[in-house]
């Protein structure tokens, strides 16, 4: 069974319709990567995952178990949808870590909260050696103490995905990691996400970076115009693609 | 002599103070009533939110304390008790709401300069709206109004003299008392002294929060 399948999706900004009928599923320990000119809905499709948009229409299920239905009013209980979000973690393609704690503060303090509010039984001493070892194995060992504007771009975008693996996510989501990031700093974070996949992490990974897509993605799935326009083996997407649509937006990166 | 006046002039500062810190004990939390009501998807709510800030912030604050102290009682409505204690209620309600409404708006432009991203983050990590508020949101937007609201806040220091015209004896009202009788023009001067200072205490620890909160960006 796809430990991820998103059936019929739709949503609407006002009158501007954003994402149309998006349907794919996902098995679990598998990279799937979303492609597509800015505005093409891959971020709001992102967004619909984690609960911070609300689509008009469409199923999302994770263990075949359905967590929102557009026509169940019941699967939308703000309390429900709160731990609901706990199945996916995001990654933002701004970081938006919080600038009051150090990068250990950032990854812990979440699961602190957690465990006070529904009892999950992790301890404080629990809690702390895992963000640790989570903040080491990003290679930020010697900076757990350091506050986020103390970092750098890609140290803090490391600090995130740390911060959305403590939850321990069913599906990780990454909005487009490292395009806020100077480019001699991507790198870094791309690694990190790659050495993610290696260990079969299952992902969903909006990204404009084409060669990244195809060397780690199990699946692709490119959009336009809120549309899936292509989907398949990445190999098969990126570098024999069947649409006219994709071969355009990939003819941009084909010089790089 | 000097003594004397020393001993007038505390009298009218300790009166200073009282306004200054029940002023402060109401409108801070009154405030925060007042933004989240103007930041409120209720229209009828904000509305009222904005009318009343409107209202306040468009006229003196001289003015609404002549009318909070006489209209009731023009009105029919004994409200404030008689003799100073009346004076003082009706001079800290006035004062209140009056700042309550400035304070709101700094309030405002705190909660909303913090990225919408702060909270996002917090949602998609399970964090409840309070957690969010408490634990992510507070403490930037504490950094972020600090310098407009110590503007505000010393700016209330010297406010509290207007209680003189309802023959709130505070230490404009003293110090000016003191000239008038004696003939004598320092301790008018020596009366700035005393607002200089209370200011100077403030600034100093206005300075040392900002320097607390500079941990972090």
């Amino acid at each position: 069974m796809a430990i991820l399948d998103v059936q019929h999706i739709e949503k609407h900004f006002g009158a501007t319709r954003v994402l149309e009928d998006i349907s794919f599923s996902l098995e679990e320990g598998q990279a799937l990567s979303i492609i597509g000119s800015s505005g093409s809905g891959k971020t709001t499709l992102l967004r619909c995952l984690n609960f911070l948009e609300t689509p008009d229409h469409g199923t999302i299920s994770v263990r075949g178990e359905t967590l929102f239905d557009a026509n169940d009013p019941s699967t939308q209980r703000e309390s429900d949808i709160r731990k609901k979000r706990l199945h996916f973690g995001m990654v933002f393609q701004s970081f938006n870590l919080f600038p009051q704690y150090t990068a250990l503060q950032n990854v812990t303090l979440a699961r602190e909260l957690l465990a006070k509010t529904e009892h999950t039984g992790d301890t404080h001493e629990v809690i702390q050696a895992e963000g640790k070892a989570l903040l080491e194995k990003m290679g930020l060992a010697d900076r757990m103490d350091n506050y986020p504007h103390q970092l750098s771009g890609g140290q803090q975008q490391r600090v995130a995905i740390a911060r959305a693996l403590a939850m321990k996510p069913d599906i990780l989501c990454f909005d487009e990691p490292t395009s806020a990031l100077d480019p001699e700093l991507t790198g870094e974070v791309l690694k990190v996400i790659r050495s993610l996949a290696d260990q079969h992490t299952t992902m969903v990974i909006v990204t404009h970076e084409m060669a990244f897509a195809r060397d780690v993605a199990d699946y692709v799935i490119f959009m336009d115009g809120g549309v899936i326009v292509e989907q398949g083996d990445p190999r098969q997407v990126i570098d024999n693609p069947q649409e006219e649509r994709t071969r355009q937006f990939l003819a941009h990166y084909s010089d790089q | 002599m000097l003594l004397n006046v020393s001993l007038t002039l505390l009298n009218g500062l300790g009166t200073t103070i009282e306004i200054f810190l029940l002023t402060l004990l109401f409108s801070l939390p009154l405030g925060l009533v007042v933004a989240f009501g103007s930041m409120s998807n209720f229209t009828p709510l904000r509305w009222l939110c904005n009318t009343v800030v409107w209202i306040v912030r468009g006229t003196p604050l001289m003015l609404q304390l002549i009318a909070f102290f006489y209209v009731p009682g023009i009105a029919g409505f004994q409200i404030w008790p008689s003799g100073d204690a009346g004076r003082m209620m009706a001079t800290v309600v006035a004062f209140s709401i009056n700042y309550a409404c400035y304070f709101s708006v700094i309030y405002r432009g705190g909660i909303q300069g913090v990225p919408i991203g702060q909270r996002e983050a917090g949602e998609v990590l399970g964090m409840t709206k309070s957690q969010i508020f408490f634990k992510v949101t507070l403490l930037q937007m504490v950094k972020r109004i600090v310098p407009p609201m110590s503007n505000e806040i010393i700016t209330l220091v010297k406010d509290t003299s207007l209680a003189r015209i309802i023959a709130v004896y505070e230490l404009t009202f003293t110090g000016y008392s003191y000239m008038k009788s004696s003939g004598l023009v320092w301790p008018l001067f020596y009366t700035g002294l005393f607002y200089l200072l209370f200011v100077g205490v403030l600034t100093i620890l206005f300075n040392y929060i900002e320097r607390k909160l500079s941990y972090f960006r």
